[in-house]
């Protein structure tokens, strides 16, 4: 439990951290195109990882949970039909919580 | 259009508080999905609420609450949350001119450097207007997230089973809500999450828990050397998503 506040507290520092560099760091310095466009693209990339491992991976084995799955496709569902961010979650949540209530995955 | 209100000055007032308000309240309230996720994963009430009092970003505050799930990892579990708000520093360099310039104001101002007051706070047509319209963004979404993951947090605990009520669910179909729309905006942005998403897979078998993430930011690193110009327009345009 204590690793898990240290965790929190060196996260929230982090996050800060890089808040308040954007306004004191002097113009210019993060001005390279390359940099610029790397910094666009790592939410994405790690999104996207984090989307993968937290659907098909328990610990390091990876593995396939029906009900999981089925949540995440209506998740899909939700974001093609221009949804609501908390009306994709409650989709993608409910239909696993149905799935597993029903027995069926 | 046609403009008959003669008091410019005062309207000039209403719209960016109108917009941050209205905004802030949206996309605040998600905060009852982390408070829901982050206790589901195994964080307590308290954890989950000072996470989004002191970090305040929301895919950071998700992938953490994801890598305590996963139990072991937390190392890489922080430093992928700590990449992803990366962005925040790009969105301060715009804000910088705007915002005040030093001393205990900039130091709280910067707690308010986000995807949605950035995207209220660059739409205005002049610095007043843009001081107003990232205040309004701000408190309103500070307010509202960390009031909603409270909610989300007590709520989750009280209902039952995190894996009856779908919460493992919560976190993936987050992470998806956040990146579809940047998925949109070009070519390079898809296959560099198609690449995250199968470095971090083929890699979970061979690597401590918290890594594979940390090691899809390669994908970025190659996205970025290889097309360094967005595919569309508007570089560096922050999407309103969550904080």
């Amino acid at each position: 439990m204590t690793g898990v506040w240290v965790a929190v507290l060196v996260t929230a520092a982090g996050c800060y951290a890089l808040k308040l560099t954007g306004l004191v760091v002097p113009k210019g310095v993060l001005s390279n195109p390359r940099v610029r466009r790397f910094a666009e693209l790592v939410p994405i990339a790690l999104l996207a990882a984090l989307v993968a491992v937290q659907s098909f991976a328990a610990g390091q084995s990876l593995t396939i949970d029906p009900a999981r799955l089925a949540g995440l496709g209506a998740a899909v569902v939700a974001l093609l039909l221009r949804a609501p961010f908390l009306v994709v979650i409650v989709v993608a949540a409910g239909t696993a919580a149905v799935l597993r209530a029903l027995g069926v995955a | 259009m046609t403009d008959i209100d003669d008091r410019p000055v005062q309207r000039a007032r209403v719209r960016p508080v109108r917009d941050g308000v209205a905004l802030g309240l949206a996309v605040g309230v998600s905060g009852v999905a982390f408070g829901a996720a982050a206790v589901g994963s195994g964080m307590t009430v308290a954890q989950a609420c000072v996470l989004s009092l002191l970090a305040f970003t929301g895919a950071s505050q998700f992938a953490l609450a994801g890598a305590v799930a996963g139990g072991a990892g937390l190392i890489g579990g922080v430093a992928g949350a700590i990449l992803l708000g990366s962005r925040n520093a790009l969105y301060g360099l715009r804000l910088a001119d705007l915002l005040p310039r030093r001393g205990i104001r900039r130091m709280v101002a910067a707690q308010g450097v986000i995807d949605e007051t950035t995207a209220v706070t660059l739409a205005q047509p002049d610095v007043a207007a843009a001081r107003l319209g990232f205040l309004a963004t701000f408190v309103t979404i500070y307010l509202t997230w960390n009031l909603t993951t409270l909610l989300g947090a007590f709520g989750a605990g009280r209902l039952g089973s995190p894996q009856a009520l779908g919460i493992d669910v919560v976190g993936p179909a987050a992470f998806l809500a956040l990146i579809w729309p940047r998925l949109r905006a070009g070519r390079t942005e898809r296959a560099v999450g198609l690449a995250g998403a199968a470095i971090a897979l083929a890699t979970t078998p061979f690597l401590p828990t918290g890594m594979p993430v940390i090691l899809a930011a390669t994908a970025a690193v190659a996205g970025a050397l290889l097309s360094p110009r967005p595919d569309s327009p508007q570089p560096g345009s922050p999407r309103p998503e969550v904080p």
